[in-house]
């Protein structure tokens, strides 16, 4: 890969058909970004035991399991399905659009990032991510997630769970290069007559376009991703949340006024 | 057309000191309003309620950014991080218009010098004389007065700017925040001038105020359930059920579609959560 230079947008291709769910993304962004990650536990009702992405986690290899019994076709059997999740470094973010410190920025890689001595542990962006990226850490007070190895990019480097991937499903690069090599991968399985296959994120339908987009081997609701129907900004409400609250106050001013009008002289 | 959002994300953890000061800052607002009105509509003997009212918002108001910073955790001393940006190289003043938090955190420090003026004003016209002429007062609390509907209310809007399920399906949270609190501070109001002869004329005509703060707080609740059900979420929230709650919410009726969509099961506070913390709360054993 070309050297990676500031100013130019990069992004990851996360290639879900090929994921194998060994979980070396989770290990080599826990091993480069040290995190502890969460306490062991067992998820009584998954194979995975990591559960999402939180402040420990910042890649989580989703495993689908729920998927029917019986075999799509004769000779192909039923698989479950694999995802690295990852943030998604939307386009039109909307943890940045509500953030009130500033904290949550584009860098000069065009990724979003929390900066950590800014960030004060407000939490809104929690509240407004729709894909439940962020976490809080408790022991630093504010809220964590992934960040495209801005350090690593800076340095040169490419990501260090693109790095460790064996299979390939995780690739870095410029996002053109990325949504080049995501349309070709998307018209060898058409043409291989796996139909399901699909790109989320790569054309600007969902959040003005994710730069860390995924091709996916069934509809998005499956993976637990809003699709592009329900995939909205939280400034969305601010108009009607704040008639309803004018209207109420209408209403509220006229009751009181009618309450403590003057009845005689005193 | 009915807009049938589906949501994948987590909770924010607002727990107790977000709540009370939920509750504070809508008595905060609601006395001052209450308090305005009062000198606004009432007569001369409706001026010693106006002034208790004053001073109820006085100490609801400064506790309201004790409870936010408290909330920040480990970050709190970092609080001031709210108005200004420290981002190196683009440091400056934070405004978002379109972030109710952005913009309830210069609102909260407005809201301050308006109850604070007001509350020694009342306190001084106690001991002989007012700080400001009351005509300039009047002017002074309508000013102030919307200022305080703003405090009560932004709270709501700022839980709906967001992603989370129920919250950001209704336009109502606004409106219902604003009427719960009047409704709260007159109620307040009226209990703590019962026992004052002096205020005693305008106890009635507080019962009378919180009867339609109430009536409209009811309306809006009603409001509520019929936007959130019309947005889909009353049946994601409780399966089972289609356009209220269901009696038993978790009752085995779920598509095993529906099971692999949600990704969602006991897992304590880390599950993927499409609603699915919000129905933990409601019932202790659910299947989805």
């Amino acid at each position: 890969m070309a050297a990676i230079k500031a100013g130019e947008e990069y992004g990851f291709f996360t290639d879900t058909s090929i994921c194998i769910g060994c979980k070396a993304c989770e290990v080599a962004c826990k091993e480069w970004n040290q995190l502890q990650g969460d306490s062991p536990a067992f998820l009584d009702d998954s194979y995975d035991n990591t559960g999402s992405l939180d402040a420990q986690n910042w890649r989580h290899v989703k495993f689908i399991e729920h998927v029917p019994d019986q075999s799509a076709t004769a000779g192909n059997g039923t698989a479950w399905l694999m995802m690295s999740d990852v943030c998604k470094h939307c386009k039109h973010a909307s943890c940045m659009e509500v953030c009130p410190t500033g904290a949550i920025i584009r860098t000069e890689f065009n990724t979003v990032f929390i900066q950590q001595d800014v960030c004060n542990g407000c939490r809104n962006c929690i509240a407004a991510c729709p894909y439940s990226v962020i976490g809080m850490n408790q022991e630093t007070g504010t809220a964590h997630k992934c960040t495209l190895c801005y350090d690593r990019l800076q340095g040169g480097l490419e990501p260090a769970c693109a790095k460790a991937c064996p299979t390939q499903s995780i690739q870095f690069g410029p996002l053109a290069e990325l949504q080049q090599a995501a349309d070709v991968r998307l018209a060898t399985l058409h043409s291989q007559g796996v139909t399901q296959a699909q790109l989320y994120g790569r054309d600007d339908k969902v959040y003005g376009g994710l730069n860390a987009f995924f091709l996916l081997m069934d509809k998005p609701e499956t993976y637990g991703l809003p699709n592009a129907d329900n995939a909205k900004l939280p400034s969305r409400n601010d108009l009607g949340g704040y008639l309803g609250a004018a209207v109420t106050a209408v209403l509220a001013v006229i009751g009181g006024l009618v309450a403590f009008r003057r009845r005689g002289t005193p | 057309m009915v807009f049938l959002a589906e949501h994948f994300v987590r909770s924010p953890q607002w727990t107790w000191y977000i709540l009370f000061y939920f509750f504070f800052a809508g008595i905060a607002g609601g006395a001052y309003l209450v308090g305005t009105l009062l000198r606004l509509s009432g007569d001369a003997r409706d001026e010693p309620a106006a002034r208790v009212a004053f001073y109820v918002s006085l100490p609801a108001t400064l506790i309201c950014p004790i409870l936010l910073t408290a909330d920040l955790g480990a970050s709190w001393w970092k609080f001031w991080h709210m108005m200004v940006d420290v981002t190196p190289g683009d440091t400056g003043l934070n405004f978002k218009y379109w972030s109710p938090m952005s913009v309830g955190v210069w609102a909260l420090l407005l809201f301050g010098f308006f109850v604070t003026v007001s509350a020694v004003d009342a306190w001084m016209r106690n001991r002989g004389g007012g700080i400001i002429p009351m005509v300039v007062n009047r002017a002074f609390n309508i000013i102030g007065a919307i200022v305080a509907i703003f405090i009560a209310s932004y709270t709501g809007v700022l839980l709906s700017v967001s992603n989370q399920p129920v919250w950001s399906d209704t336009w109502v949270l606004g409106g219902l925040f604003l009427a719960s609190g009047l409704s709260g501070s007159a109620a307040l109001i009226a209990l703590l001038i019962r026992n004052r002869p002096d205020a005693g004329f305008s106890l009635g005509r507080l019962h009378q105020a919180d009867g339609y703060f109430s009536v409209l707080e009811l309306a809006l609740i009603i409001v509520f359930f019929i936007t959130v059900g019309a947005a889909g979420a009353l049946a994601r929230e409780l399966p089972g059920c289609r356009f209220g709650p269901s009696p038993w919410p978790g009752s085995p009726d779920l598509s095993s579609r529906r099971a692999a969509t949600c990704g969602c099961g006991p897992r304590g506070d880390r599950a993927p959560s499409r609603g699915c913390v919000s129905t933990r709360s409601w019932s202790p054993s659910w299947s989805c």
